[in-house]
């Protein structure tokens, strides 16, 4: 499978990710071979195969009571936020 | 005898002795490691002083009569156990300046159980890459040889252990990440069984595949630490409520009648002839010790790096979505607007192995690829842990190598992704199926250390470890140390 250029853009784009025009070339061959690669997957035969919800078998999903547990801990998680004011993060005016 | 090259439990028996105190054991480690740093570059944080204040509270328990089987113990993290206080970087620009707010679970267990960090431990960006070659903090070297790979991910936590610069690590393993790095470093690596381990304050990369475990030079010490890092924690939505096995109960069980696979898929042509005649010289012993060799097929097991490959990148791409310039970590200077925000600080604060697995994620959780890739792969998944579950009806436990080589030189596999990927065809299959399963040195190629793999049924911790065990103590391949590191 070959990758176009503009595929590879709108990859990332939807994984939001900036990539220099060296990079966009680099990824169309590596990912070309990626999808080559797994397309390997194709020779098995899954029809009537349950895909694997959970790595243990007969075990899924523990839930727990919709209770608070955590305490505010806002303080302390913003300290490494890398703008904050007023206890809200800041970003870029979103909303023209 | 030196401090650096005594086992865990030697070590606390020196403590308990008054042999030597916790501090004078840290301060001789912290010096090794400084030393080392310029040769190894095993570690991204050394806590010195931190580690002397633990130290020194270590020291009073002990004098004070309170001290557990851990306490005064030195150890390093791998730097994605978030580590309060300190900061952890999981190997990446994105979180160079990133503080830990809390401690991981396993973190917390082993600081209540009286271990000493020392530091925490090189590793690939992200804990994507099977050769140390991707951490934004430069290549791990491998002790035995430094023009070698150590191996990956958890290439630091391996390279420190067989350099005695510390005993015993952590680390973790998503498809080979304790065990690849183990075998090529000459340790013994152990990755319990999915959900045994809270992966609570891990950064996450592949979430039903992570798991994290012990690395050190011996069976008997990765069963002292596992039994005090293992247990159910609320906080992990996946961790299995069963209670821990005292595993060092078992350690010495005698082998006679274990009934052992041999899978057939992993002495395949890729194999290096050298490396398999360790495998089988290792096998040998078993034979020996009265165990019952058999070959065993598991006929889908060949697939696993295919599904792997999709189902990893897939969760990548969904858990490092938190990474986007604005809570924690990398932020691009002067964003034009919030797009530009994300795109660039992620652009940024990546590194190329990672942003190729957060596109091919990316790509096959995309809208009319999800049936073709993503549900595939976990169908083939299931075919492969019915594979494991078959053999495991026969025999007691699987051995095959643990690679298909010894390490390998520094950059010779970095043009190629699907090389590098497949130095993990041995070790996928446990994750993908959720296994336990253990590297453990059995000789060596020229210079280079060779590693057996042992994979057992979920929660056969204690089997592996006593079958580890009873090897180590036929044999004495643990205990060779790098000449520059003796």
């Amino acid at each position: 499978m070959a990758l176009t250029r503009e595929q590879i853009e709108n990859i990332a784009h939807l994984a939001r990710l900036e990539l220099k025009q060296a990079e966009v070339k680099v990824y169309q061959d590596s990912l070309s071979a990626i999808f080559d690669f797994v397309s390997e997957l194709d020779r098995a035969d899954t029809a009537g195969v349950t895909p694997m919800a959970h790595p243990l078998p007969g075990l899924s999903q523990r839930l727990r009571a919709d209770l608070v547990t955590e305490s505010d801990h806002h303080e302390r998680d913003q300290a490494n936020a890398p703008q904050v004011a007023a206890g809200l993060y800041l970003v870029p005016k979103v909303i023209e | 005898m030196s401090l650096h090259t005594r086992s865990l439990a030697q070590l606390a028996q020196g403590l308990r002795a008054r042999e030597f105190s916790s501090v004078e054991l840290a301060r001789a480690l912290l010096d090794r490691i400084d030393t080392s740093q310029p040769a190894l570059n095993a570690l991204i944080t050394v806590t010195r002083d931190q580690a002397l204040i633990s130290a020194q509270n270590a020291d009073r328990d002990i004098a004070a009569g309170r001290g557990g089987p851990l306490t005064g113990l030195p150890i390093i993290h791998k730097d994605l156990f978030c580590t309060e206080g300190v900061r952890t970087t999981c190997g990446s620009r994105m979180l160079d300046n990133f503080i830990s707010p809390y401690d991981a679970t396993v973190v917390a267990k082993l600081k209540a159980a009286g271990t000493v960090m020392l530091g925490k431990a090189n590793m690939d960006e992200f804990a994507m890459g099977s050769s140390n070659e991707t951490s934004f903090y430069g290549v791990v070297r491998n002790p035995w040889d430094t023009r070698m790979v150590p191996g990956g991910s958890s290439g630091g936590s391996a390279a420190a252990v067989a350099a005695r610069l510390v005993p015993v690590a952590t680390a973790t393993d998503t498809g080979g990440s304790i065990r690849q790095p183990a075998a090529l470093c000459g340790v013994t690596g152990f990755k319990p069984t999915y959900g045994r381990v809270s992966r609570y304050g891990m950064v996450a990369f592949a979430s039903s595949l992570d798991q994290a475990g012990v690395i050190a030079s011996c069976a008997e010490d990765a069963a002292l630490v596992l039994r005090a890092m293992a247990g159910f924690d609320a906080n992990d939505s996946t961790s299995v409520d069963t209670p821990v096995p005292d595993y060092l109960q078992t350690l010495g069980a005698p082998l006679a009648g274990l009934k052992i696979g041999l899978l057939k898929e992993f002495f395949d042509k890729g194999l290096d002839a050298q490396n398999e005649k360790r495998i089988r010289e290792a096998l040998a012993v078993y034979e020996r010790l009265g165990a019952q060799l058999r070959e065993v097929s598991l006929p889908n097991l060949p697939l696993s790096v295919p599904a792997y490959y999709v189902v990893a990148p897939a969760e990548c791409s969904s858990n490092l979505a938190r990474f986007d310039g604005v809570r924690f970590g990398h932020r691009c200077q002067e964003p034009r607007d919030l797009m530009d925000l994300y795109k660039r600080s992620r652009g940024e604060g990546f590194g190329a192995e990672v942003k190729r697995r957060v596109m091919t994620g990316t790509y096959v959780l995309s809208a009319g690829y999800y049936d073709a890739y993503y549900l595939k792969a976990q169908k083939v998944r299931q075919l492969i842990a019915a594979d494991f579950s078959r053999a495991f009806s026969e025999v007691d436990v699987l051995m095959g190598p643990t690679t298909p080589t010894a390490a390998f030189a520094i950059g010779a596999k970095t043009s190629d992704p699907i090389t590098m990927y497949l130095n993990d065809i041995y070790t996928i299959g446990a994750n993908l199926a959720g296994l336990p399963g253990v590297s453990i040195p059995c000789g060596f190629v020229g210079e280079l250390p060779v590693g057996l793999q042992i994979v057992g049924p979920h929660f056969s911790e204690g089997r592996l470890l006593n079958a580890a065990h009873v090897f180590q103590r036929e044999t004495d391949w643990h205990t060779r140390v790098p000449k520059d590191y003796q």
